[in-house]
């Protein structure tokens, strides 16, 4: 960096206002669509898993193996089927959740106490009823908690995706960088820190919007 | 009615969870399985839900062989109430108790109208309806347990040590609240526990189960007591199983004497007169106030000027049993039961001896019936 370049140029912040909130939207789809779309492998797989215990280690091993291999990699293998596209980064990034994803779901299912589950059996629930009526509800908080760690990582991962050309408010680093100009990095950087930590703070609202009843302990009547 | 026939559970590791089983549990009565850990009792009850398929045998509800029904409906039509209540976490006091109307398809607004009634038929007030489980105290939460298995209104309950998990307390509550919800609803409830008071006290018959699953007699609570099969069910029910068959004497006919029982206006001279160790003194209604020493009467006055000792408790004629008479007898300082009538005045006294003997004859009258067949104990003796 340039001696006597201050750190931020507010008034570049001002003008480039429309184009930053633009790149913010993008970064967001990025980063959350995988989580979303790592939620709908997971919950189906995580169930799997639960009731078929066997399949859990090697599932988790292959899990684990893909969050193993660097994002860059893994970029580089997708762009041979998919170019330059949304579609290379979201993929991996949907990948990389199931590490977390899936052990939370089969995690918030072994959560269900016995006599709970044993309860709705006794009471007449058939199996897919059982499963989405009484389990998943009941695996929601530990689920929930994976989530919010699957969407802050994803949407600090995204801004790597700029070597492809599709790192949403990465493109702001990469170009600061090529300028030598501090502004847009910091800029880039504040906001997806941001992104990061909205994005959690409503999922811990969502939680306690879905789970009231995992709140308020034990209060004598 | 609920039948057992030739009924066996035996796993692919070779142990034998129940081993051959016949019996038939009565129609509106309370049959209590009881036995030591891992006796099969559990097991036997599961298998009339189909939460257990046996190997062999059949069980058969109302005369239809239960393995013709789909096994969720079939659960649907029978209560059931397990140790830690089981409890749905995510749903309200109020949808709990709803669950099975719902599943039948009866409605929110209806399922939400009939699980309002049962809250109050257990004993619960109306606020607790909003609540999550975990906002409730351990015996709330087997009220509402009871309150979600009888739902649909089933005829048959099973239930599963389902007062084991709170304090003495708090059990003998639920166990009597639960006898009285029985005399008014007349359900056929199978009763699992290991407990053999609690089997005595709620069970109209009790079964009792032996290791390795097998059915070491069924009988009621009053000839289990008075008549074991053989040495496992004496040993568990118990040493002093004497003493607890005494429940089923009424005190009301007992022998008792008038003894050394005088008015608090009486001289002392006329305690001294009775030549006894001890004289009651009771009221001018003859309730009893004390027991006094005669020989630490005063020389002169009334027995008002006499320091008496607690009685311990009393025994009414009205209600109590010969074991109430007993207790009594054994915590009064002058080892005399006293007996009372509905208003609390004194009919007579006895000591221990003298309420034993008279309780005997009642075992003498009952020994007539027959003895019970281990194996293949029927329902209707």
């Amino acid at each position: 960096m340039s001696d006597g370049e201050p750190l931020v140029r507010w008034q570049w912040i001002a003008d480039h206002g429309a184009e930053l909130a633009d790149y913010t939207a993008l970064h967001l789809r990025l980063g959350l669509l995988p989580v979303l779309f790592g939620l709908l492998v997971s919950v189906p797989l995580g169930i799997l898993c639960h009731r078929r215990r066997r399949l859990y280690p090697p599932v988790l091993t292959v899990a684990n193996i893909l969050y193993s291999i660097p994002s860059l990699a893994l970029f580089m293998v997708f762009v041979r089927y998919t170019g330059l596209t949304e579609q290379t980064v979201m993929i991996p990034l949907t990948l990389y959740t199931l590490s977390v994803l899936v052990p939370n779901v089969v995690d918030g299912l072994a959560s269900v106490p016995e006599p709970v589950r044993l309860a709705a059996t006794a009471m007449g629930f058939g199996t897919v009823r059982r499963v989405l009526q009484v389990e998943l509800p009941i695996a929601v908080p530990v689920v929930i908690a994976g989530v919010r760690v699957a969407a802050v990582s994803s949407i600090s991962l995204v801004a790597v995706g700029q070597l492809i050309g599709q790192g949403g408010l990465g493109y702001y680093i990469t170009r600061g960088l090529q300028l030598d100009f501090p502004t847009p990095i910091v800029t880039a950087i504040v906001l997806i820190m941001l992104l990061a930590l909205a994005t959690d703070a409503l999922l811990v609202l969502a939680q306690r919007l879905l789970t009231p009843w995992s709140r308020n302990r034990v209060t004598t009547a | 009615m609920i039948r057992f026939d030739a009924v066996s559970k035996k796993y692919p590791n070779g142990t034998t969870a129940v081993d051959e089983v016949t019996v038939e549990l009565a129609e509106g009565a309370i049959t209590i399985l009881v036995g030591p850990s891992g006796c099969g009792k559990t097991t036997t009850l599961r298998m009339i839900n189909r939460m257990v398929e046996p190997t062999a045998g059949t069980v058969s509800l109302r005369g239809r062989d239960i393995r013709e029904v789909d096994a969720p409906e079939l659960r649907r039509g029978i209560g059931y109430v397990i140790q830690h209540a089981g409890l749905f976490p995510h749903r309200t006091v109020l949808d709990n108790i709803a669950t099975v109307p719902l599943l039948l398809g009866w409605g929110r607004k209806k399922a939400r109208a009939r699980a309002a009634e049962l809250l109050e038929l257990v004993g619960l007030p109306a606020e607790m309806a909003k609540r999550y489980p975990n906002q409730l105290s351990g015996g709330q939460q087997q009220r509402v347990g009871v309150a979600r298995a009888l739902g649909a209104d089933p005829p048959v309950l099973l239930m599963d040590e389902p007062f084991s998990a709170v304090d003495p307390i708090v059990r003998a509550e639920l166990q009597t609240e639960f006898a009285r919800l029985q005399k008014e609803l007349h359900k056929t409830i199978v009763f699992v526990t290991h407990d053999i008071d609690e089997a005595i006290r709620l069970g109209d018959r009790i079964a009792v189960f032996r290791d390795g699953g097998r059915l070491a007699q069924f009988d009621t609570p009053e000839r289990l007591l008075s008549h074991p099969a053989d040495d496992f069910v004496a040993g568990f029910v118990g040493q002093d199983r004497g003493i607890r068959r005494l429940s089923f004497v009424q005190a009301a006919g007992l022998p008792l004497r008038d003894g050394p029982v005088l008015p608090v206006t009486s001289p002392v001279t006329a305690a001294r007169a009775l030549d006894e160790p001890w004289v009651l003194v009771v009221d001018d209604a003859r309730r009893p106030l004390g027991w006094t020493p005669v020989a630490d009467l005063p020389e002169s006055g009334t027995l008002a000027d006499a320091a008496l000792v607690p009685l311990g408790h009393t025994f009414s004629l009205v209600g109590d049993s010969a074991r109430a008479a007993l207790d009594s007898a054994l915590l009064s300082p002058a080892r005399l039961a006293v007996g009372v009538d509905a208003d609390g005045a004194v009919v007579g006294v006895a000591d221990a001896y003298e309420l034993t003997a008279g309780a005997a004859p009642a075992r003498r009258t009952d020994a007539a019936g027959s003895t019970v067949a281990a194996d293949s104990a029927g329902g209707d003796r």
